[in-house]
């Protein structure tokens, strides 16, 4: 008797559960982002809100240390595991569409002609193959930090608007010591930290160098333009000698430099405001980048985060995973991300708002919006690598501008001859 | 299941007490073989299967390429510097070690006071976090603010560049190395000096050898055992530099102009910064292929028997 009592619970039970899943039918999809903390808590309050709008769908959210992300997502599709909306630098994206990894985000939920309307300029280095791939909810872009204390003690009167006067102005901010070492720099060089941006997308632009040819398939920056444009550049540290490599070692040295008052102006990203607005002691302030003479051509460097739809959200999870992704681009969540992240909205119309504009930290990066542009990288790890190599050549070895940057560009164009060449393939 | 237990039992029976013991030991040494197999054996066979295939760490698909990623690294200029840095700190570091760490233990071996006490502070580096001492030591190095370069100035010497020159660079990661290790190597060499019976010297002063000669006749041939296996550890060691060299340059790693570049931390670049798995791999199955051959000929001339 005791068994037949037994099967008919265990039974009851098994029918059970289809049932109560029947009666609320329910889609999980999986969230991938790498673990930033101000980012993680948003993503969760942002998860419960579209949880509650849709009662259907459950949204797992997991994230990674950054510096295991891509190993992480490489270990987890061969165990078919894996997100269904995934958060990736922009930079990896065409790496990703290589290996079949993420779908095109489907044109009638995302309509490319509406993005590009919508959205800062930066956003089309997502496109590829005349498809976007992905998208961000915030962007980011470069400006000038300053120290104001250190401005006031060399008495430079206000933020440099033009190269001439940001070297003059420099000049007046390093402080050596008697045997003729640098004590403070004026301008914390950094080729490895943002300055590469900085030649790639502002300083070769502004003296007259496109850096890459409109299909991003060749290198065009060596030029005498482009090698003006080093020249300047490297003669802070040769020649004026604002600023040293590395005088602060270690992972982002120009800015600790910065923070500890050991450097009069940097060149950052919107992504270091917060760092910076923790860790510096002197009052500091944000200027927009200078230009080659004033009212000349802006021109600055744009990045960002974008989410994308990978490969296996399929059936109703794509469906689900559709309404997921537009939540979290939403003017709502934009609005968000930027009180709680401090990142840039990707829209326009939120960007022009004069409030933002107006605010003095992230007025001059907001103002950088419309002329900024993200280099398409195909490589980022190898086109870094080449750009601080030619600045090392003219720096420590010697080598006339030119030369330097004529094999820096035969170099870069190797690498994206080889990515463009293996993208042929069907 | 009666059945099972009672053909057991006579085989368990039939096992001597020996026996017995020898089986338990045999499954207790399987447990960390399987480990060694699973962790070390197993992704070694995947990496040299990796290294003829094509593979971005994330796409699906890996076609075979052949040799295709061994024939891209002879024609990239920043392999060869990898590879001609990496034996540059062989030839730079393992000579400074040996030499300085025999010194340091025969100087050892005559004093009696606070011996314990210096082999302690020799030790030391060797069991300081070398994350921290890398970074420590790229502050001493700074161009600016090391005290390095202040203590140059102060005696009237020119400022170094140390890690920013390309003609320095290596050799201040190299030392930084061998400041790690020397302590390892004073012990090793202390213990080897130990193990040489005190007749030999006695009977070759009683002959009227001293000094260098007594050195050069004994210590040294003596010491041969010693030496094979510190040279042959310390290879290894060097090439397969790594974490010195990343946190010395961690700006511009191996840099600046790949100067410092080192075999592992090319591969690491290659992996896992540029994801190009295969050539990682290939580069990996050479250092392999290398590390081999050098052990091996240096067991084979290093370690000749001497008998007095």
């Amino acid at each position: 008797m005791k068994r037949i009592w037994a099967a008919i619970i265990v039974g009851a039970v098994v029918l059970a559960i289809p049932a109560t899943g029947l009666s609320q039918p329910r889609v999980t999809i999986t969230y991938w982002q790498y673990f930033f903390e101000s980012k993680v808590k948003l993503v969760d309050q942002l998860i419960a809100q579209f949880e509650a709008q849709h009662p259907g769908v459950k949204v797992a959210h997991e994230h990674f240390p950054y510096d295991a992300y891509n190993q992480k997502v490489a270990s987890a599709v061969p165990a078919g595991q894996g997100p269904d909306v995934i958060n990736l630098f922009y930079g990896w994206v065409p790496l990703y569409v290589d290996s079949g990894y993420l779908q095109p985000l489907p044109p009638d939920a995302f309509p490319p002609v509406q993005i590009e309307r919508d959205y800062v300029p930066m956003i089309k280095a997502s496109r590829l193959d005349g498809k976007y791939w992905a998208i961000p909810t915030a962007v980011r872009s470069l400006a000038m930090f300053y120290n104001a204390d250190l401005f006031r003690a060399a008495a430079v009167v206000r933020p440099p608007v033009t190269w001439e006067e940001f070297q003059a102005a420099a000049e007046r901010l390093t402080a050596r010591d008697d045997r003729g070492r640098i004590t403070t720099m004026g301008f914390g060089v950094a080729p490895s930290g943002q300055d590469h941006h900085l030649l790639r997308e502002v300083l070769f632009r502004q003296w007259g160098a496109s850096p890459y040819s409109a299909d991003n398939r060749r290198v065009t920056y060596a030029t005498p333009a482009g090698a003006e444009a080093l020249r300047w550049y490297t003669e802070l540290i040769t020649k004026s000698k604002v600023g040293a490599i590395d005088f602060f070692p270690g992972a982002g040295g120009y800015r600790n430099a910065f923070m500890a008052g050991r450097a009069g102006m940097i060149v950052d990203g919107s992504f270091a405001i917060g760092a910076i607005r923790r860790g510096t002691r002197a009052s500091w302030g944000v200027a927009p980048l200078p230009g080659r003479t004033i009212g000349g051509a802006p021109s600055n460097f744009g990045s960002y985060w974008v989410h994308g739809l990978t490969a296996r959200a399929q059936g109703p999870r794509r469906e689900a995973a559709i309404q997921f992704l537009k939540f979290l681009v939403s003017e709502q969540t934009q609005r968000l991300w930027l009180d709680a992240v401090g990142e840039l909205p990707a829209y326009k119309r939120l960007v022009e708002d004069p409030r933002l504009g107006a605010d003095p930290v992230m007025g001059p990066f907001v103002s950088a919006l419309p002329h900024a542009r993200a280099t398409f990288f195909v490589d980022e790890a190898a086109q870094r690598q080449v750009l601080v190599d030619a600045v090392n050549e003219v720096v420590l070895n010697n080598k006339p501008p030119r030369q330097a940057l004529e094999e820096a560009a035969a170099k870069e164009q190797k690498v994206l001859d080889e990515f463009w060449a293996k993208r042929k393939r069907p | 299941m009666v059945t099972q237990v009672a053909a057991a039992r006579p085989l368990r029976r039939g096992l001597r007490i020996g026996q017995q013991r020898a089986l338990w030991a045999y499954l207790f040494l399987a447990v960390p073989l399987l480990f060694f197999a699973g962790i070390r054996i197993l992704p070694a066979i995947s990496s040299l299967y990796i290294s003829v295939h094509e593979w971005n760490i994330i796409s699906p698909v890996r076609p075979y390429v052949g040799l295709a990623n061994f024939q891209t690294l002879s024609g990239d200029p920043r392999f060869a510097h990898a590879a001609i840095n990496t034996v540059r700190y062989v030839l730079v570091g393992i000579p400074a070690q040996m030499v300085l760490g025999l010194g340091l233990a025969l100087l050892l071996q005559r004093i009696v006071r606070f011996r314990g006490l210096f082999r302690a502070l020799y030790f030391m580096p060797f069991i300081t976090p070398i994350v921290a001492a890398s970074w420590v030591w790229q502050w001493m190095y700074s161009q600016h603010l090391g005290p390095l370069n202040k203590i140059l100035l102060g005696v009237g010497l020119p400022a170094q560049g140390f890690l920013r020159d390309p003609d320095q660079a290596l050799y201040a990661v190299a030392a930084m190395v061998v400041w790690q290790y020397l302590g390892f190597q004073v012990v090793i060499f202390l213990a080897g000096l130990e193990a040489i019976p005190r007749v030999y010297y006695e009977a070759a002063q009683v002959d009227g050898a001293t000094g260098w000669r007594l050195f050069w006749r004994i210590t040294l041939p003596l010491l041969n055992p010693t030496i094979v296996f510190s040279v042959v550890y310390s290879t290894i060691v060097y090439l397969q530099l790594f974490t010195q060299v990343l946190n010395m340059t961690f700006q511009d790693q191996g840099g600046p102009l790949a100067t410092t570049l080192t075999l592992v931390l090319y591969v690491y670049q290659l992996g896992f910064q540029r994801f190009r798995m295969g050539e990682a791999a290939a580069a990996t199955a050479i250092l392999f292929v290398v590390i081999l051959t050098i052990t091996l000929l240096q067991m084979k001339i290093l370690s000749k028997p001497v008998e007095y």
